[in-house]
């Protein structure tokens, strides 16, 4: 059953005010363009989830749409800070954002507990680091065989999950190749999922290599073909990350007037991620086209 | 010879490593002490990244862990779940890099906040993978300049374990591992029976009184201190010509 439809139509059914939201990636595929759709809808008291945010989240923070941040690590990757970020957790500017701290492993074990249906999740993590006392869904529990102990962090499962991918048929089910991150785990850990790809094939294709996929059609609810949807991240294979653009991001954050003015641009201004994609210009397109290098192909075998 | 301190400090990081170790790399510095490591005396030194690519190669140097030349050529990709599970809990990494705003005497680092958790002072990234590893990995270094401010006596706030309180306190919370090697532009520090670090090696041309200058506690002096062997003109030459033509990590020398 085909669940195609647009970003805008998939966030303004898919995402309420008040949801706690995962923007699925690891530095790969980050789902930009549903972002930029949740700021143009205005939503409000969002609880931004991630591992990594980074810029997407910067953005989403500086035009008021979070209420909270639970996040492990939250910087500009390879460059710096997040300049909305620190200005809301540091002087509540534009508004206060409640934070709940992990390390990448607690972030990752908590979702897993979500997506498996577990009470808690057990893990090696957090020994000796100050950060269990400053976050109440993490505990010391001790091993019910021997004297050993582990750390233990509560379920995380977001209302809503986006996460990208390079391919998928419209039903949903995808093909991701590159950093994975925790998109799997992610998807399968929220109520609802949004899968957005640069491109959509067959379900012969998906069929074709089956170890490809990330996740099926059960666990997506809507369908979302968005070619260069992830830009400034990237899409391994499709174009690189435009390292520039999280340069400026640095300058451009460190003053709200600036912000406002870039949203005003490049998220308001624009009403799709078509148009911001024009905006964008061919030359700097180009300019992320990796050379070709495809895998070897596998043979599966055509079994009687 | 002509080269710079932040040439200096990847050479030197190189030196820490061995062939055959796995490592957790870190982006800028450590990733081309690796390189430089692989390229000349550890070529069987396996590199994994923190986003889960192992065995990477990269082209051009990345400028994040997440970078695509990270995986494209890599011989495997985990997902994250795997990559901490299977990797860095179950101790099959040798080796991490680990920095941070604050590291203190015994080798703690504070990647979290400056000043109070709730009320911040500065509100830096956070833990990221960085707390795992420390407890993980047999032997963790770090690369960082020498200040007073990056070297309190005692951090804001642990993220990252090293020596916690003293070798004993890091093995009565069961880790065993811990901070091998400080490499700053003024020395290389290492940690003595007590967990506290002390200076190993200073840099040619640098002194005691600077490094002492530069550090916010009494720090010891090695009874046999040595002095930080130069670059050696290939390393210098797989800085400059292969692994950051651009100096987006390094000074380089005219």
């Amino acid at each position: 059953m085909s669940k195609l439809t647009s970003m805008h139509d998939a966030v303004s059914d898919g995402v309420s005010d008040g949801d706690s939201v995962y923007l699925a990636g690891f530095t790969h595929l980050i789902p930009f363009a549903a972002g930029h759709e949740i700021i143009r809808q205005e939503k409000r008291d969002l609880e931004l989830i991630r591992a990594t945010p980074d810029l997407v989240y910067d953005q989403l923070i500086a035009a008021g749409c979070a209420r909270k941040a639970t996040f492990s690590w939250a910087g500009n990757p390879g460059v710096g800070s997040l300049p909305a970020f620190r200005r809301a957790a540091e002087d509540g500017i534009p508004t206060e954002l409640e934070l709940e701290e992990y390390t990448h492993f607690g972030l990752i074990a908590a979702l897993d507990a979500g997506a498996s249906n577990l009470p808690f999740a057990p893990l090696r993590g957090f020994i000796g680091s100050d950060l269990p006392e400053h976050n109440d869904n993490i505990a010391r529990v001790e091993s019910p065989f021997d004297d050993d102990y582990v750390y233990a962090v509560a379920p995380i499962e977001p209302d809503v999950a986006v996460i990208r991918a390079q391919r998928a048929d419209e039903s949903g089910n995808a093909h991701l190749w590159g950093i994975q991150g925790e998109v799997k785990i992610a998807g399968l850990a929220a109520d609802t999922v949004i899968l957005s790809v640069e491109e959509l094939c067959s379900e012969e294709t998906i069929r074709s290599d089956p170890n490809r996929t990330v996740i099926t059609s059960d666990d997506v609810d809507h369908v979302v073909h968005d070619p260069y949807g992830s830009h400034p991240s990237y899409a391994q294979g499709y174009y690189g990350r435009d390292n520039e653009a999280y340069i400026e991001w640095a300058e451009i954050a460190s003053d709200v007037d600036r912000v406002e003015a870039w949203l005003d641009e490049w998220v308001y201004g624009v009403e799709n991620r078509r148009e911001y994609v024009e905006k964008l210009g061919v030359d700097r397109l180009l300019d992320l086209q990796p050379d070709r290098s495809y895998a070897t192909p596998v043979d599966m075998g055509a079994y009687r | 010879m002509n080269y710079t301190k932040s040439e200096l400090m990847v050479v030197a990081a190189a030196r820490e490593l061995e062939n055959d170790d796995s490592v957790l790399v870190g982006i800028g510095k450590p990733n081309l002490a690796c390189n430089v490591a692989k390229r000349t005396h550890a070529p069987d030194l396996q590199m994994v990244y923190e986003s889960g690519t192992i065995g990477s190669n990269p082209s051009s140097p990345p400028l994040s862990i997440g970078d695509p030349v990270l995986a494209s050529g890599a011989v495997s990709i985990e997902p994250m779940r795997n990559n901490f599970n299977y990797q860095l809990q179950a101790g099959r990494l040798d080796v991490g890099f680990l920095g941070g705003a604050q590291i203190d005497k015994n080798g703690n680092i504070n990647s979290t906040v400056i000043g109070d958790y709730d009320d911040p002072d500065v509100r830096l990234p956070g833990s990221g993978g960085a707390c795992e590893i420390a407890c993980h990995v047999g032997r963790t270094l770090m690369i960082t300049p020498h200040s007073a401010r990056r070297f309190p006596e005692e951090v804001d706030f642990i993220t990252s374990p090293g020596y916690v309180d003293g070798r004993e306190g890091r093995k009565k919370l069961g880790l065993s591992g811990g901070p091998e090697a400080v490499i700053t532009d003024l020395a290389v520090c290492r940690f003595d029976e007590r967990g506290e670090m002390y200076v190993a090696a200073l840099h040619p041309n640098a002194t005691r009184e600077e490094v002492q200058a530069e550090t916010g506690w009494e720090i010891e002096f090695a009874d046999d201190l040595e002095t930080t062997p130069e670059p050696k003109e290939e390393e210098l030459r797989l800085i400059r010509e292969d692994l950051d033509p651009d100096e987006m990590y390094t000074d380089q020398a005219e």
